[in-house]
């Protein structure tokens, strides 16, 4: 039997996007006797069942430990784990495998960039640039290597809209700013960076850019040669694939240069009491036993949204962000947080008089998942002057039905409290 | 609709409208931060003593209907209670919100009113974040208190 699945080239582009909602096993149940309304896929998305079935045939026939055994299961095993490795770095056309580095999730990415790279290459006097759009993990991992190297942190401010403000983002880049580090779709406000022109700037400037992608895989087709980004960091649960893997991108000149981060087995190449010698990319960052099997989910996860037309997509999540927002306007009191001209398909909103928390339990009630809160981003609801929003996020699986159950779940709520 | 409707009773919608001892007290003997990380929702709490006497209480902050509820109800009914009666509630109020076991004692009153959040475990924090600021401050704590 064949550990890899088999890419089909061949099969042409998905372009049916309404089609793919059948393949999620989880939209097909009922939660409080109402259909499921899933609209929570930014906080993590639902699997579908191709990547179910990867996981479960890795789990139950291939399972072995990889790298480091001889028999059948273990070159299996190894098989699956690296060929996931190169349909990630295919999918986001990095230049070499040595580039994908396996972790658990966007967090782990972004710590083990700014713990390797900024703790060798910081110190007292300089600055890493970020914005107040930041998830949490975005913020905290450079604010720990920023006290502990005596650099300095420096927030580029964002417009009443929700976007950067681009003209004190070019004033704040200075000859200090030694890493930019921003996120590509803001989980709170739907906003999308632009990447591309932040990414040229900052290397104008001579400074390492880190692109927290989290948000922008289930939406973007992205292409991290054309970004021309240093690093970029994802999570495997957010993009259709299981949680505990994400991905760390990193130019491999910089990872060659960056030493290592965690220590342990499968990053080493000889272990003495004398010293160390590491082991080659992207060992060198992967230390103890990875998450096979959530890789071997992420590549299943790849596979599926390779087939996906990515122009039929986006207009598909175009159209129900534009219909969300209207509908939006029927609910007395309404008002979206979050109105940056370039959005993705994640309505974050408040209603005068109601706090997002009971919005979130009313509209379970009527079956509706949305995510409440503050979204890990703080500053963010400080900027807009809120403690909490209410965030319905579109995935590919969502349609218009979906829109009017979390209407018909947000009127039900206004007349419970007015 | 019917949880919903004991989780939102009449009194828990009544006092998140018009909450009861709404504000800061100047002269207050314990002053008390409590934050529920969970939704980033803070309030104040304000104890003013007599001796054993809870003379005075009031609070301020943000929050869900349920926190805001349970904070005007809780200082409505300790309000010239002593510092006994209240620890007292505190372990009623805490046993009706964290298990369905029992049925509330009659001498909750309206605080039985909370009782709804059982059925919903994300939002048992939010109705006890006023209880723990309220123990905290009793037991002359100055320091923030967290849910978690
Ligand atoms: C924009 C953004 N960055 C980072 C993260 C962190 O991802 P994870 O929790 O998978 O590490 C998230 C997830 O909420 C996110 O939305």
């Amino acid at each position: 039997m064949s550990a890899v699945a088999t890419k089909s080239p061949d099969l042409a582009p998905i372009t049916d996007i309404a089609s793919l909602r059948e393949d999620f096993p989880a939209l097909q149940q009922r939660v409080h006797g109402q259909p499921l309304t899933y609209l929570d896929s930014a906080a993590s998305s639902q699997c579908p069942q191709a990547v179910l079935d990867a996981v479960v045939r890795q789990q139950s026939l291939d399972h072995a430990n990889v790298h480091r055994g001889v028999h059948q299961l273990s070159e299996r095993s190894t098989l699956a784990y690296e060929s996931a490795r190169e349909r990630v770095r295919d999918y986001i056309n990095a230049a070499s495998e040595h580039e994908i580095v396996f972790t658990r999730g966007t967090t782990e990415s972004i710590n083990l960039v700014a713990e390797s790279l900024g703790g060798s290459r910081l110190s007292a006097g300089d600055e890493v640039l970020i914005t107040w759009m930041e998830h949490h993990s975005n913020i905290v991992p450079w604010q720990m290597i920023c006290e502990r190297t005596g650099a300095r942190l420096v927030p580029a401010p964002i417009t009443d809209a929700g976007e950067i403000d681009l003209e004190a983002f070019d004033r704040l880049l200075t000859d200090r700013t030694r890493i930019v580090a921003f996120v590509h779709i803001s989980n709170a406000l739907g906003t999308v960076n632009p990447a591309r022109e932040l990414i040229a700037k900052a290397h104008a400037a001579g400074a390492v850019v880190v692109v927290d992608g989290a948000q922008a895989m289930p939406h973007k087709r992205v292409d991290v040669r054309d970004l021309d980004c240093d690093f970029y960091a994802f999570s495997g649960h957010k993009m259709f694939a299981p949680t505990g893997i994400g991905v760390l991108y990193g130019k491999e000149r910089l990872l060659e240069e960056m030493p290592p981060w965690q220590g342990g087995g499968e990053m080493i190449l000889t272990v003495s009491f004398d010293g160390t010698t590491y082991n080659a990319l992207p060992c060198k960052f992967e230390a103890g036993t990875p998450n096979i099997t959530g890789a071997v989910g992420l590549g299943a996860a790849v596979d599926y949204l390779a087939r996906i037309d990515f122009a039929a997509l986006e207009a598909h999540e175009t159209a129900l962000l534009g219909h969300a927002s209207e509908r939006l306007t029927e609910i007395d009191g309404a008002r979206i947080i979050g109105t940056a001209a370039d959005k993705a398909s994640v309505l974050s909103f408040v209603i005068d008089g109601i706090h997002a928390h009971d919005v979130g339990t009313i509209v379970d009630a009527a079956g509706v998942a949305v995510r409440t809160g503050h979204h890990c981003a703080m500053p963010v609801m400080d900027r807009f002057g809120v403690a909490a929003t209410a965030r319905a996020s579109f995935a590919l699986y969502n349609d218009d039905d979906d829109i009017d159950r979390l209407i018909l779940g947000l009127r039900q709520a206004v007349e419970l409290f007015r | 609709m019917n949880e919903l409707q004991e989780l939102y009773r009449e009194v828990i919608l009544d006092h998140n409208r018009q909450p009861r001892n709404f504000g800061a007290i100047d002269d207050a003997d314990r002053v008390i931060d409590g934050v529920n990380p969970l939704c980033g929702d803070r309030m104040t709490l304000y104890v003013k003593l007599d001796g054993a006497t809870v003379q005075d209480v009031s609070f301020r902050g943000t929050g869900c209907a349920i926190s805001v509820a349970s904070s005007s109800l809780m200082t409505e009914r300790i309000k010239g209670a002593s510092i006994d009666e209240t620890m007292n509630l505190f372990e009623m109020v805490h046993d009706m919100l964290t298990s369905d076991a029992n049925e509330p004692p009659d001498k909750l009153d309206k605080l039985v009113a909370l009782a709804g959040v059982r059925e919903y475990p994300s939002r048992v924090k939010c109705a006890s974040l006023a209880w723990h600021a309220l123990r905290a401050a009793l037991k002359g704590a100055e320091h923030e208190v967290s849910t978690e």
